[in-house]
């Protein structure tokens, strides 16, 4: 696999979300517009714009229409596209860095996505180990929607009556993974 | 046979019974575990989709750990999801020098160093290269003839690395199974994602992956897995499937470890088999008619 890692570095460009973009330009740049990772993907059903059109646009730069797209966010990460492409592009890791993006900005279709993914690391920021009912408590607390619970509540009671999760209310712990958290976002900062 | 065992946050709480049937299975089969002293989360999907620093260094940390070690021993991985988080930092290391800098800049705050020198390995990869089926036909008690189970690998421990199978038709469980005196169900949605967590941003996306294979596995009395999100997917969501697409699609589903176990004669207990969502007491008398 060629990989060229989406530094969100923007000492070099002033606008982190132009430098963002140029990496993941940079990760398609050789695509041939075939249509091998829209016909792989088991998502696509579910897309606005195919893989392969959303390629396209990043090509062409049409940030608009990327930014308002929920194709990135439907990706599972598969890894179907990657492996095909007869180009070896990278497919996978750009939605990635596309995803990376929607959270910067706090896209309005990555919501439930990045608050998601938000609360998942803030329990393993504090823990080092992610606590799956601190992890969800945190996200039905940031998605402000008191019915999403409901749809949880019969699996978390299963997982309950068997033992496997335990009620945890959302806590500082011992900040176990605080100084590596720190450290890359500093980095990413500079 | 030694490895360093990476459990991963799931095994530790709703894939409990993965993390229990694996231990068993090794440990009936003489292979040694070492647990990673005070490993931490491999970033699952949520860091790679909030900073790609982030992605590399909480892997990092963990392979860093394990290296430390010094046992000259692989790591094993159950969770696809931890397998490739862990593997990818390894490859993307020793390709790309300025990223293992950059990734021992994070690491320097922890004294942790990570030279990329450790071999990755998926539970499933050491099952059948270094295990093998014919170890483990030479172990089992109890032939499970005449169960038809359905071998589901999902992604992650199959792509983008194709180390131990066909990325695109797995056939790796196969022996496996054929070991157990089991029959394998015809089928081509073994490597078929299973929508991963847009079952909890995006249900009705996750719903319809699974229905596609949990239609396809009708006529099998089970489906095998080797990833805990892979698992509580099929097994936690077939009241919604059924709802949603009007047929009942209700299938028993477990992981590979227990299924091999239970044709070795190891108790329902020593493979965590009370902690599973979806096994019918049918399957279970099933099993327990086999001698």
């Amino acid at each position: 696999m060629q990989t060229q890692p989406v530094q969100s570095d923007t000492s070099s460009n002033p606008d982190p979300v132009a430098a963002a973009l140029a990496a993941v330009r940079h990760m398609v740049q050789a695509c041939i517009q075939c249509g091998t990772c829209s016909a792989s993907c088991p998502n696509e059903f579910a897309m606005d714009f195919t893989p392969r059109r959303l390629w396209r646009l990043v090509l062409m730069d049409d940030w608009q229409a990327i930014a308002a797209s929920k194709t990135f966010a439907l990706c599972s990460a598969c890894y179907c596209c990657t492996l095909r492409c007869p180009r070896g592009l990278p497919l996978t890791e750009a939605m990635a860095a596309l995803k990376q993006l929607g959270a910067m900005l706090n896209l309005a279709q990555n919501r439930a996505g990045t608050l998601f993914y938000r609360s998942f690391l803030q329990s393993v920021r504090n823990h080092g180990r992610v606590r799956e009912t601190e992890f969800m408590t945190l996200y039905f607390m940031r998605m402000k929607n008191p019915f999403l619970p409901l749809r949880f509540a019969p699996l978390g009671l299963r997982l309950m009556a068997k033992g496997k999760i335990h009620i945890e209310l959302p806590s500082r712990g011992a900040g176990k993974l605080e100084t590596l958290f720190a450290k890359v976002e500093q980095l990413e900062r500079q | 046979m030694k490895y360093l065992y990476y459990p991963g946050c799931s095994l530790q709480g709703s894939a409990r019974e993965y993390d229990i049937a694996t231990r068993a299975f090794l440990a009936a089969m003489a292979v040694e575990l070492v647990e990673i002293p005070d490993w931490t989360c491999c970033g699952a999907s949520a860091a790679e989709a909030s900073s790609g620093l982030l992605a590399l260094a909480l892997p990092a940390r963990v392979l860093a750990l394990a290296e430390a070690i010094n046992a000259g021993a692989d790591i094993l991985v159950p969770c696809s999801a931890c397998y490739l988080n862990l593997k990818k930092v390894v490859e993307k290391a020793r390709k790309e020098p300025g990223t293992l800098a950059r990734i021992n800049t994070v690491l320097a705050a922890e004294n942790l160093t990570l030279k990329a020198n450790i071999g990755v390995r998926h539970l499933l990869d050491v099952l059948v290269r270094d295990v093998g089926p014919g170890q483990l036909a030479a172990k089992v008690t109890k032939p499970l003839a005449g169960v038809r189970v359905a071998p589901y690998y999902g992604c992650q421990c199959l792509r983008p690395y194709a180390v131990f199978d066909d990325p695109e038709k797995p056939t790796s469980m196969e022996p496996l199974i054929a070991a157990t005196g089991a029959a394998i169900h015809p089928w081509t949605m073994g490597a078929v994602c299973c929508g991963a967590s847009h079952m909890n941003t995006k249900m009705a996306v996750g719903i319809e992956l699974v229905t596609g294979i949990l239609r396809a596995a009708k006529g099998a009395d089970a489906i095998l897995t080797v990833c805990p999100m892979c698992q509580m997917n099929l097994e936690a969501y077939q009241g919604q499937v059924a709802r949603t697409g009007g047929a009942d699609l209700s299938a028993n589903i477990l992981y590979l470890p227990q299924f091999l176990g239970l044709a070795m004669g190891l108790s329902d207990a020593e493979l965590g088999m009370g902690l599973n969502l979806a096994l019918s007491d049918r399957f279970e008398s099933r099993i327990a008619a086999c001698v």
